[in-house]
C-alpha cells in the first residue's frame, strides 16, 4: 500500500512539475494544485499507514489497547488543503487581473 | 505567558478592528498606529522578559510540549520581534501621507498589521508546521499588498513572487511530512532530540535540501532571487521597505533555526552547499545592482547581496559567525527599510526613481542627503557605523575559519557596493538638477515631517548602533551561544 501510494504521489507531482513548466498561466495554476494535492498524499503516506482502526478508546478501557491511526497527519492535511484552497483562488484572481489588464496576454505570458 | 501572545495578537486585534472601520474615511489610519505603538511595547516588554530568564516558552492551549504548538522565545526571536515591531512603527508613520491620499493605501493598512503579527509569529514559534502555516499568512498579507501596484508590469513581477514562494511553501511541506515520517513530531525542540536517533542519513539529507531549497527562494538566495528585483521595485515604497526590511530575513532566521537546532550534526551535508551559494549570491547581488539605473532596482539587488553575507556566517558555523549573522541581520534590517523610505522621499522630491532623471537633491535638501549617507554608508561598511562592524564579524569568522577566498571576496563585494552607493549620491544628490521644470513643488510641511521623522530616527538608531556596538555584540555572542547549545531551549520548550 505505502509503495502504491509512493508512487502515485510521485507521478501526481510528475504531472503538477510538467505543468508549472509548461508556459501558461493556467497550466501553471492547474499544475500548482496538483503538487499540493500530491504533498498531502505524501504526508499521509508518511504518518504511516499500517494500522487501520480508529483513535478511540473502548468505554471500558482507559488507554488505547491496540495500534491505531495517527490522527495529527490528517490534521495537518486539512491545514494544508484549506491554505492551498485559499491560494489557489488568489493565483486565479490574479490571472483575472492578468487578463484585465492585456486581454491577449494569457497564451504568450512567460512568468 | 502572556509575553509572547501579545506581539502576535495586538497587529492581529488592529488589523481585525480597521477590518470593522470604513476605508472611505480617515478612521483607518490611528488604529494601525496604535497598533503599531502597542506591538513595539509588546516587543520590549518580550525581550525584557526574555533578557531576564535567558528564555520563555508558552504551550498553547495547555497541550504538554511535543503534542501542542509551542511558542518560544529566545535572545535571537526576542530581537527579531522587536526590530519587526520597530519597521512596522516607522513605515507606518511614513505612509501617513500616502494614506491620507488614497483609498488603496488606506486597504493596505489591515494587510500591514496582518504581515506583521505573521512575521512576529514566524519569530516566535517552536513548531515547523506552525512555522509553515505562518510563511503561509505572511504570503497572502504579502499578495495583498503588492494587488496595491498597478499596471501589466506589476502583475508580471507579482507573477514571478507569487509562483515561487507557493513553490518554496510547497517544499517546506514536502520536508514536513518527510521528517514527521522520520521522527514522528514537528516540535523543533523534541525534533532536536529525535533526529539524533534517526540512523538514515540520505533520508535526512533530503529533508535538509528541502528545507534550504524552501528557505533559500524565501531569502533570495543564488539561484532563486530572482523573483525579488522583479517584485519589489513595482511597489509603493512605504511597502517596499517593510518587504526589504523583513520578509528575506524571515527566510533567513529560519534557515538558522534550522542549520543549529536540527542539522548541527549533519554540517558536512548541508554547509558546503550553503557556503557556495553564499558566496555566489553576495557577488552575483552585488553585480546586478552595478547594471541598474532605477534607485528602487539598485536596492533591491543589494538585499540580494547582503543575504549573501548572513548566510555566509550562518555556513561557516562557528559561534563568531553566528554572532556575525545576528549583528548583519538586526544592522540590514534597519539600514534596508530606512534606505528604501529615503527612495520614497527622492521620488517626492526630485519626481523620480530613475537616476537620470534626478539631480540637484544636495542643493534642495541637505538633511535628505544626510539621511541617505549615514544608511548608504552603514550598507557598504564605513566605519563607525552598523554595517562595518557587521562586515568585520563575518569576514573576522571567514578569515578564523581559514576560508581566505571568501573573506577576500566579502571585502570586494563590500568595495563594490560603495561602487553603487556613489553612483546613486552622484546621480540624485551630487550632479546638477535636470530641467527646473520637472521639480515638484517642495513638500508640504507636515507629509515631509511624517515622512521625515521615521527616517531621521531610523538613521540615529544605525550611528547609535555602530557607536554601542560593544553591548549589542555580547548581545549577539549571548544569543549565538543560545543557538550553538540549544540544550536550554529543549530543557524549556519539554519540561526538562
Amino acid at each position: 500500500m505505502t509503495t502504491l501510494l509512493a508512487l502515485l504521489t510521485g507521478l501526481i507531482f510528475a504531472a503538477g512539475i510538467y505543468l508549472i513548466l509548461s508556459g501558461s498561466l493556467l497550466r501553471l495554476i492547474f499544475g500548482l494544485a496538483l503538487a499540493s494535492n500530491a504533498v498531502n498524499l505524501l504526508i499521509f503516506t508518511a504518518g504511516g499507514l499500517d494500522a487501520r482502526r480508529s483513535p478511540l478508546i473502548a468505554a471500558d478501557q482507559t488507554a488505547i489497547a491496540e495500534p491505531v491511526a495517527n490522527a495529527l497527519p490528517q490534521a495537518m492535511i486539512l491545514t494544508a488543503v484549506v491554505i492551498g484552497f485559499a491560494i489557489v483562488t488568489f493565483v486565479l484572481a490574479l490571472l483575472y487581473r492578468h487578463r484585465l489588464d492585456r486581454p491577449k496576454a494569457l497564451g504568450e505570458a512567460r512568468p | 505567558m502572556m509575553p509572547l501572545y501579545l506581539p502576535i495578537c495586538l497587529p492581529l486585534a488592529a488589523a481585525g478592528v480597521m477590518l470593522l472601520q470604513a476605508p472611505s474615511n480617515g478612521r483607518r489610519y490611528p488604529t494601525a498606529l496604535a497598533g503599531s505603538l502597542l506591538h513595539l511595547a509588546a516587543a520590549v516588554y518580550l525581550l525584557l522578559r526574555v533578557d531576564q530568564a535567558g528564555l520563555i516558552s508558552v504551550q498553547t492551549g495547555n497541550w504538554p510540549a511535543p503534542f501542542g504548538i509551542t511558542l518560544v522565545a529566545d535572545l535571537l526571536s526576542a530581537a527579531m520581534v522587536v526590530i519587526t515591531a520597530l519597521m512596522g512603527l516607522a513605515v507606518v508613520v511614513y505612509a501617513r501621507p500616502a494614506v491620507a491620499d488614497s483609498m488603496e493605501q488606506r486597504r493596505a493598512l489591515v494587510f500591514v498589521h496582518v504581515l506583521l503579527a505573521a512575521i512576529s509569529g514566524a519569530f516566535l514559534t517552536g513548531d515547523l508546521f506552525n512555522l509553515y502555516v505562518w510563511f503561509e499568512v505572511m504570503l497572502m498579507a504579502s499578495f495583498g499588498l503588492m494587488t496595491g501596484g498597478r499596471g501589466w508590469r506589476a502583475v508580471k513581477g507579482m507573477t514571478a513572487y507569487v509562483i515561487l514562494n507557493l513553490l518554496a511553501t510547497l517544499f517546506f511541506l514536502i520536508a514536513i511530512g518527510l521528517l514527521y515520517g522520520l521522527a514522528g513530531t514537528l516540535n523543533m525542540a523534541h525534533l532536536h532530540q529525535q533526529l539524533g536517533a534517526v540512523s538514515s542519513d540520505a533520508t535526512v539529507a533530503a529533508v535538509a535540501t528541502l528545507l534550504l531549497f524552501a528557505f533559500g527562494i524565501k531569502a533570495a538566495l543564488f539561484p532563486f532571487y530572482h523573483w525579488l528585483p522583479a517584485a519589489y521595485p513595482q511597489l509603493p515604497i512605504h511597502t517596499a521597505a517593510l518587504f526589504a526590511g523583513l520578509l528575506t530575513k524571515v527566510g533567513v532566521y529560519s534557515l538558522l533555526r534550522v542549520a543549529t537546532l536540527l542539522f548541527a550534526d549533519f554540517e558536512e551535508i548541508l554547509m558546503p552547499l550553503l557556503l557556495g551559494s553564499a558566496a555566489l549570491t553576495m557577488l552575483l547581488g552585488v553585480l546586478g545592482a552595478a547594471a541598474q539605473n532605477d534607485v528602487r532596482r539598485i536596492l533591491s539587488y543589494h538585499i540580494i547581496s547582503q543575504v549573501g553575507y548572513m548566510v555566509l556566517g550562518i555556513a561557516l558555523f562557528t559561534p563568531l559567525a553566528l554572532a556575525a549573522t545576528i549583528v548583519y541581520l538586526l544592522h540590514h534590517i534597519v539600514v534596508k527599510t530606512n534606505l528604501f523610505l529615503i527612495a520614497g522621499l527622492v521620488r517626492h522630491l526630485g519626481g523620480s526613481y530613475a537616476l537620470d532623471r534626478l539631480g540637484g537633491l544636495y542643493a534642495r535638501s541637505g538633511w535628505l542627503a544626510v539621511g541617505f549617507l549615514v544608511p548608504a554608508l552603514s550598507l557598504a561598511g564605513i566605519p563607525p557605523l552598523s554595517g562595518f562592524w557587521a562586515k568585520l564579524l563575518v569576514i573576522r569568522s571567514a578569515l578564523a575559519s581559514d576560508h581566505l577566498l571568501l573573506a577576500i571576496l566579502a571585502l570586494a563585494v563590500g568595495l563594490l557596493t560603495v561602487y553603487s552607493m556613489t553612483k546613486i549620491w552622484q546621480a540624485a544628490f551630487w550632479s546638477p538638477a535636470p530641467a527646473a521644470e520637472r521639480l515638484s513643488a517642495p513638500a508640504a510641511g507636515a507629509a515631509a515631517l511624517w515622512m521625515g521623522v521615521p527616517v531621521a530616527v531610523l538613521a540615529a538608531v544605525t550611528v547609535g548602533f555602530g557607536l554601542g556596538i560593544e553591548p549589542i555584540f555580547r548581545f549577539a555572542v549571548q544569543a549565538a551561544e543560545q543557538l550553538v547549545n540549544p540544550h536550554l531551549y529543549v530543557t524549556m520548550v519539554l519540561g526538562g
